[in-house]
């Protein structure tokens, strides 16, 4: 897949990872695992870039003994995965179009 | 490799960082072998799913701006003695000047580099003037009394256009390949600062 393409893609990925409720790390990687796989260091990366962008919160919080991070979405976050569902609609309609005589032969 | 070693050799590996960022990093890598092992995986397990200190640390090079780097590379990590100081500024004349140096030599060594893509399309362009003037020039011969020479002008024109377009296609490879180049040698410089040989 084409890298700028996947970076985008990854971007909402982690948001709509927690969307509903507060994650951390591990728990993101893990949930996405099914869709998409997303190395230790590239979770890192998207992660300070959403915070960077104010589209997600970071707090610690004490679990099992030790410090564990947790990532909370924000307005700002919930607003870009909305805008990627409008882009797709319109990517979508043009794979239809692109497609469209794939069906035609068979 | 067991947790404490592997969190210790990558905040070896990351020295061209400040202490906060390399704090934070191995943080992160510590949850995240610490929720592994939550799990059920052994210490050893949790790390080797982590993957190499190595993988990591290219992957973080490549991901940090260059400019980054040097500038945390070139801050210095504690308050400089007065004699750091005074030596600073006496060795002033020696250090600047070999600096410029050395940065002027890189910079013309790269300039070079462009230099050459530069003058191939400069060919490149030339061949297609000559094509494009051949054939203006062919058309008026044959319109003013010479059509032999006309037609043979003409010839060469189409000639010359038939080269131009293998040397677009040439000079499009190695302008390709010089920002490929490029891109190498950034990581190299960057793995340069950040990287430390292994004691």
């Amino acid at each position: 897949m084409d890298i700028q393409l996947k970076r985008g893609l990854l971007d909402v990925c982690v948001l709509a990872a927690i969307k509903n409720e507060d994650s951390y790390g591990y728990k993101i990687i893990k949930d996405m695992k099914p869709y998409i796989e997303l190395s230790e260091s590239t979770l890192y990366t998207i992660l300070k870039r959403l915070e960077t962008a104010e589209m997600l919160t970071v707090r610690t919080a004490e679990h099992g003994g030790r410090l564990r991070k947790y990532y909370r979405i924000t307005a700002a976050g919930i607003k870009r995965i909305e805008e990627f569902k409008e882009e797709w609609k319109e990517i979508l309609s043009i794979y239809r179009f692109v497609t469209k005589e794939d069906e035609a032969d068979e | 490799m067991n947790k404490q070693e592997f969190l210790s050799e990558l905040s070896n590996w990351l020295s061209g960082f400040t202490q906060d960022e390399i704090d934070e990093r191995v943080n992160f890598y510590s949850e995240m072998i610490d929720d592994r092992m939550e799990e059920g995986l052994s210490e050893e397990e949790a790390v080797r799913d982590i993957g190499t200190v190595d993988e990591i640390v290219s992957q973080i090079i490549e991901e940090t701006p260059l400019v980054k780097i040097v500038k945390n590379k070139i801050k210095p990590k504690r308050k400089l003695n007065a004699w750091e100081i005074v030596l600073l500024i006496v060795g002033f004349p020696v250090w600047l000047p070999l600096l410029i140096a050395t940065i002027a030599v890189v910079l013309s060594l790269y300039v070079s580099l462009w230099a050459v893509i530069i003058s191939l399309w400069a060919a490149a362009v030339a061949v297609i003037g000559c094509a494009i003037g051949g054939i203006v020039a062919g058309i008026m011969f044959i319109c003013t009394e010479n059509a032999l020479s006309g037609v043979a002008m003409i010839g060469a024109a189409l000639a010359c256009g038939g080269i131009a377009v293998f040397m677009c296609y040439g000079c499009n490879a190695a302008t390709k390949g010089v920002l490929k180049l490029t891109k190498k040698i950034a990581i190299g410089i960057k793995n340069l600062f950040v990287r430390r040989e292994r004691a």
